[in-house]
């Protein structure tokens, strides 16, 4: 077990809590570094995909692990980031603008969501996000002038400076770079006053105005800030799958997004990393397991019902999910042999004021 | 020029009149105390005063500024912080990390500032959380600095809560039954706090309260409600003798 001795108070400041933290990072950054090199074609698409899906997982868990706000309509900021990308990219625009500007324009959608937030609570406000994905998609299928409808639009690969990141290591450490910085970003966002605004609001709302937090900016600015990353995770899906089209941003998509919050663990930023990771390789376990099935059993229904399967399971036996587990299994190993059943069980609440609105 | 006064104060839950013309002052660097039977709306004119309900009549005034008409979070910028009746912390955060919260109003670095962490942005960290040490220190809340507020017994909760109102450096502080739930003891500590709050820190403050030995203890000046509407007024001693006060707690004698 490891202790540590605190004697300055940018020890509880610094990203780094300690040296094993440092070589752990540092050697999974290694290991993602030289992946191009280690591994085929099939497991770096893959890896796109986890990078990808991380970073929309970070917007979405800032939004609901932190601040506390559900949304069922983050497909549609997925493809508002998507579809800006894929129009500025036949416009001839460089990515290093297009990828802004993809999250610009889904901020700004996500501000437009955040003001029905300022009202509604809880299921409402996720009926609302609900709705905003349903009409996201209807306007995309329906102005066909613009989004190609039904019939969609197709990317090119990423240029950058004349360079075509069209092979797998180019695209690779774009997504990853920009996961990196999405992460960075957060964690900065985190450990400074707007990030415990975003967590008292969480929270409790009326301490949180009590103690001066804007609720109004604080949760429009969590919309905006959450869009945005989706946003440019939409962008870069877009390139990687090549072609987009309405089907893509349902809401089944958006169920998708929310379940890699739930799975990694609603309230730690490594848990939209390992949900995203868990998302991606799921489909894959199932399908290698639909050899050894009964055909009658390995249908096309198969994935759905696993996945329904695993997200009520982890919201019954592991509600901090994939993160919460390991923190379990760290504490078992660090403590051992005292580590007791009990021990991150959430103490019975106290009761709270009468709820004011 | 008066430092916090409450000039006929009135709402109306539909037909209940909650709180009528109730007009007070409170003087800098005093310890003043609502006192009340059940239902007498002394909650609801601190909820008035954070404008957490929308005054139907009437007028607060901090240093003569009107404060009606503005909004919530303005209240806390303007230095006016409070704790609850049954206690609202941020549970699944540590006790650290509420009191830092108490910190916000204090904040100057902007959002893009904080997205990268400037070194700016780590100098105000760090002034917050020496800021936060001596609350810490003052309140005897060392051992749970780390420890998060949803494992905590509900006396050091009450403690945490005037901590981080504590944190905002307030100069208007709003107690709501600071002793509710507490055992003698620690109402005891209590006690002592709130004396050092306005001794040592300089915070006047304002109270609401039912132990008449923490009110008698440490009140200068004491406001008696009754059904809304102000039955009383002055030192704890000629307040606990009035009759109308005697009246309303016990009945009248047949």
């Amino acid at each position: 077990m490891r202790f540590l001795f605190k004697t300055d108070y940018d020890q509880d400041i610094r990203l780094f809590k300690h040296g094993g933290q440092v070589f752990w990072y540092g050697l999974l950054m290694a290991l993602l570094l030289a992946a191009p090199f280690l591994v085929d074609e099939y497991v770096m698409s893959q890896l796109h995909f986890i990078c990808i899906y991380s970073i929309v997982g970070l917007g979405l868990m800032l939004l609901v692990g932190f601040t506390g706000q559900i949304s069922l309509g983050h497909a549609a900021f997925l493809a508002v980031g998507a579809y800006t990308e894929a129009l500025l990219q036949a416009k001839g625009v460089p990515v290093f603008i297009s990828l802004p500007c993809a999250a610009l324009f889904s901020a700004a959608a996500g501000l437009i969501v955040g003001l029905p937030a300022l009202r509604l609570k809880g299921i409402y406000l996720a009926i609302a996000t609900l709705a905003f994905n349903v009409i996201v998609e209807e306007v995309i299928t329906r102005w066909e002038g613009l989004t190609g409808g039904n019939s969609g639009l197709h990317l090119k690969p990423v240029e950058i400076f004349g360079v075509t990141l069209d092979g797998d290591a180019g695209f690779f450490y774009l997504c990853l770079g920009l996961t990196v910085l999405s992460i960075l970003a957060l964690m900065n966002l985190l450990r400074s006053p707007t990030g415990r605004a975003f967590v008292a609001i969480r929270d409790s709302e009326i301490s949180a105005s009590c103690m001066g937090v804007n609720l109004a900016k604080y949760k429009t600015l969590s919309f905006a800030i959450s869009a945005a990353l989706t946003g440019i995770g939409g962008a870069l899906y877009a390139h990687k799958v090549s072609f987009i089209s309405p089907e893509q941003f349902t809401l089944l998509q958006s169920i998708e997004l929310v379940t890699i919050v739930i799975l990694g663990g609603v309230g730690f930023l490594h848990g939209a990393v390992l949900g995203a990771a868990f998302l991606i390789v799921l489909p894959q376990l199932i399908s290698l397991a639909k050899d050894y099935l009964p055909a009658n059993v390995g249908g096309t229904g198969l994935q759905a019902v696993v996945f329904g399967l695993v997200l009520i399971g982890f919201i019954i036996f592991e509600p901090l999910g994939l993160y919460g587990r390991w923190l379990k299994v760290r504490t078992w190993f660090e403590l051992f042999p005292f580590y007791r059943k009990g021990m991150f069980r959430r103490q019975k609440s106290y009761m709270k004021s009468e709820r004011l609105r | 020029m008066s430092f916090f006064k409450v000039a006929n104060l009135g709402i109306n839950f539909g037909g209940v009149v909650a709180v009528d013309k109730v007009s007070f002052e409170v003087r800098r660097g005093e310890v003043y105390t609502i006192i009340g039977p059940n239902g007498a709306g002394k909650t609801t004119i601190f909820n008035l005063i954070g404008l957490i309900y929308p005054a139907t009549s009437g007028q607060i005034f901090l240093e003569d500024k009107p404060l009606t008409g503005s909004v919530p979070h303005r209240i806390a910028q303007l230095g006016i912080a409070r704790t609850f009746q049954n206690i609202e912390l941020f549970e699944h955060a540590t006790v650290l990390q509420n009191l830092l919260i108490g910190r916000h109003r204090h904040r100057a670095a902007s959002l893009w500032q904080e997205l990268l962490f400037t070194p700016a942005v780590r100098r105000a960290e760090l002034a917050a959380r020496e800021a936060v040490e001596q609350v810490i220190d003052f309140l005897d809340l060392a051992k749970y600095r780390d420890s998060l507020v949803a494992g905590l017994p509900y006396g050091v909760r009450k403690v945490v809560e005037l901590g981080r109102a504590l944190a905002t450096e307030p100069r208007l502080l709003l107690l709501d039954e600071p002793s509710s739930g507490l055992n003698p003891e620690e109402t005891d500590d209590m006690a002592f706090w709130i004396e050092d709050i306005r001794r040592h820190l300089g915070v006047t403050v304002l109270m609401v309260e039912h132990d008449m030995n923490l009110v008698s203890r440490v009140s200068d000046r004491v406001l008696a409600l009754n059904l809304g509407t102000v039955i009383a007024e002055g030192t704890p001693a000629e307040v606990q003798a009035h009759p109308a006060v005697i009246e309303a707690y016990l009945g009248k004698a047949a």
